[in-house]
């Protein structure tokens, strides 16, 4: 490969299918999934990597964390060679536990919880690029559907929210990573949550269950979706959707081609 | 007369070999399908706690669910600061078999339970609570030799068994467990479902009960629950003692708060994170098919081990052909997500099971 995809494939680590697929400069990135086919290690992944000490500036992530607690993905990245306590206590990693999101009063306005919870991030975001550290930072949600819930269904609420944080991504030089959960909304009529953030996702990672069922080998496959022409990159080997098989592991995941896994 | 087999090895039964190999309170031998990782959590090596909990690798903690079968598939038990969700079958009750296991269990290990369900009168379903299955001398002697019907013509008993459709072997791991046996303190037990639990065992408990039913929101469970749990936070190194949640068909139609369905996924996930950072389990039934395709998802998502039961319909001839000892099965057991065992809380590797539905067998053992 060319050396300047190679620099971008060790920025990003490995030079495995997902990071051939994700062509550099996505800012919005959404990553969908159902139950039988979860996702969130995709996240794990994808944290790993922004904070990951590349080059010169070193990367800097926001979790916003719904789903677990901090220990959870600790624990995790762990075992995936990313030690998050060490990142958390050198602020390169900052960690918003919202599992009691928005919390207090519930007669509180849902709007106003989220356009706080928004300049937190903001501030947190906005310090970073100050530093010297020039690096990508990263802003994850995990994940939009418990947003929802946490907002109490209010969609339009969550939306707002979420279109704050593409704002980031565009004045501040960072990505937004999102985790939704596609059979959630299969089902509806009408364009909900997931239709808009594949409208305005840069970059689609969807998993969903092997067709014949389950396997010990293979989790299950991953579609890759690159869906705009993306500033100052050249388009991604000129190829918008890819397709592969993956496996997760303690330490990570594999990524193949159906077919080709040893 | 009692048959004798060598220890270790049994005769290779019929493929539902819950049949054939029975005495009272046997386990049945390893699982085809133990992962790499799984020698850890063989009960002949980690002895149970008094309380009835057992531990694990990374710092997890089991409880037993009191199906010692479904303890074996979960590859442990539940684990302590999960939520297992059960969806049920609107056509049969069997998710009660599952709950009344699961509380029983319980108040055997003196574990503190909070209960609730859309009834006038939760506390009347302990009741129902079957007593562990007597063991005795006689039947650890049968046990240790590896079968045959009891000579001394105890009164048939009825347990619930879940069976593999495919089991392929037996193993050692069975004469170990009749050593366990006649411990007091084991970790997991079989319940005669026609026998009541004794009642002083009830009142000597701290057991709650809540009723769902013409309430019309979910905050009085949600802050029993809260005041259950900071009883039972998790603490390092912390002695081990473990609650139970039971609730029993959440989103019901008898249920006051029935239709607020945003409210019960919302009680749902502040459960989830309390139950979390807790040593406690907590069990939910729920007949999913009240609930919209969507808001079912939600709940999916939300369980940390998704159970789902179906009923077999009596006198399918379809299925007697298919399935051998059909007449002895009342339903179907499928494994959706286990919480995973590897670490105190979920880890990202999914535990892909070589069978994922089973089936549901109430025995009568003699």
């Amino acid at each position: 490969p060319p050396p300047q995809l190679e620099a971008e494939m060790e920025e990003y680590g490995a030079g495995d299918l997902l990071s051939e697929a994700m062509c550099a400069g996505a800012r919005v990135v959404v990553v969908e999934d159902c139950v039988e086919a979860p996702a969130a290690f995709v996240l794990h992944l994808l944290l790993k990597r922004a904070l990951a000490a590349g080059g010169g500036g070193g990367g800097g992530a926001a979790l916003l964390a719904l789903a677990q607690p901090f220990s959870h993905y600790d624990r995790v990245l762990r075992k995936m060679g990313c030690n998050l306590s060490m990142h958390r206590k050198s602020e390169r990693l900052h960690f918003f536990d919202l599992q009691g999101f928005p919390g207090g009063t519930q007669g509180g306005a849902i709007a106003d919880s989220l356009a706080q919870l928004y300049s937190a991030v903001q501030r947190v975001v906005e310090t970073c690029r100050a530093g010297e550290n020039a690096g990508r930072f990263t802003v994850m949600i995990d994940d939009v559907s418990l947003l929802e819930v946490a907002a109490n269904g209010s969609a339009d609420d969550v939306l707002d929210f979420l279109h704050y944080c593409v704002t980031l991504t565009s004045e501040m030089n960072c990505s937004l990573v999102v985790l939704i959960h596609e059979d959630i909304y299969s089902s509806e009529d009408g364009v909900g949550l997931l239709a808009h953030l594949r409208y305005i996702a840069d970059l689609v990672i969807k998993a969903a269950p092997l067709s014949t069922g389950l396997a010990t080998d293979v989790h299950g496959q991953l579609s890759v979706v690159n869906k705009g022409m993306l500033i100052e990159q050249r388009p991604a080997k000129g190829q918008k959707v890819w397709s592969f098989h993956f496996k997760v592991k303690e330490n990570g995941a594999d990524f193949f081609y159906p077919g080709s896994r040893h | 007369a009692a048959t004798s087999l060598s220890p270790g090895r049994v005769a290779a039964p019929p493929p539902m070999a819950a049949a054939a190999t029975g005495t009272g309170g046997q386990t049945l031998g390893r699982s085809s399908f133990s992962r790499a990782a799984s020698s850890k959590t063989a009960s002949s090596s980690s002895s149970p706690t008094a309380s009835g909990v057992k531990l694990g690798p990374n710092g997890a903690a089991f409880v037993s669910s009191g199906i010692p079968d479904l303890d074996r598939i979960l590859d442990g038990g539940f684990l302590l600061g999960s939520v297992v969700m059960v969806m049920e079958d609107s056509d049969a009750p069997h998710h009660l078999l599952l709950l009344r296991a699961f509380m029983a269990q319980g108040v055997v290990h003196k574990q503190p339970l909070l209960f609730a369900a859309p009834m006038k009168e939760p506390r009347s379903f302990l009741g129902a609570l079957p007593a562990p299955v007597a063991s005795s001398k006689e039947d650890a002697r049968q046990r240790a030799m590896g079968g045959g019907a009891a000579g001394d013509g105890r009164a048939s008993d009825e347990g619930l068994r879940i069976a593999w459709q495919y089991r392929k072997y037996f193993g050692d791991e069975r004469n170990s467990n009749a050593e366990h046996r006649d411990n007091k303190q084991e970790f997991s037990h079989d319940f005669d479902l026609r026998k009541p639990l004794e009642r002083h065992l009830l009142n000597a408990q701290h057991i709650e009960c809540l009723s769902t039913q013409d309430v019309d929101t979910l905050h009085d469970l949600q802050n029993r629950s809260s005041a259950f749990l900071s009883k039972h936070q998790r603490k390092e190194g912390g002695n081990l003692s473990a609650g139970r949640i039971a609730i029993q068909s959440l989103c019901a139609p008898q249920c006051g708060y029935f239709g607020k369905d945003w409210d019960m996924v919302s009680f749902l996930r502040s459960l989830k994170a309390m139950v979390r950072s807790s040593n406690a389990v907590a069990i939910i039934t729920f007949p999913y098919t009240v609930l919209s395709d969507s808001f079912c998802k939600r709940w999916q998502h939300l369980a940390d081990t998704l159970l789902s039961i179906k009923a077999i319909p009596d006198e399918d001839k379809d299925l007697a052909k298919l399935l051998t000892g059909y007449q002895d099965m009342v339903g179907f057991l499928h494994v959706h997500k286990v919480a995973q065992t590897n670490s105190q809380v979920p880890t990202q590797v999914p535990v892909i099971l070589e069978a994922s539905t089973f089936s549901l067998k109430l025995r009568k053992r003699r």
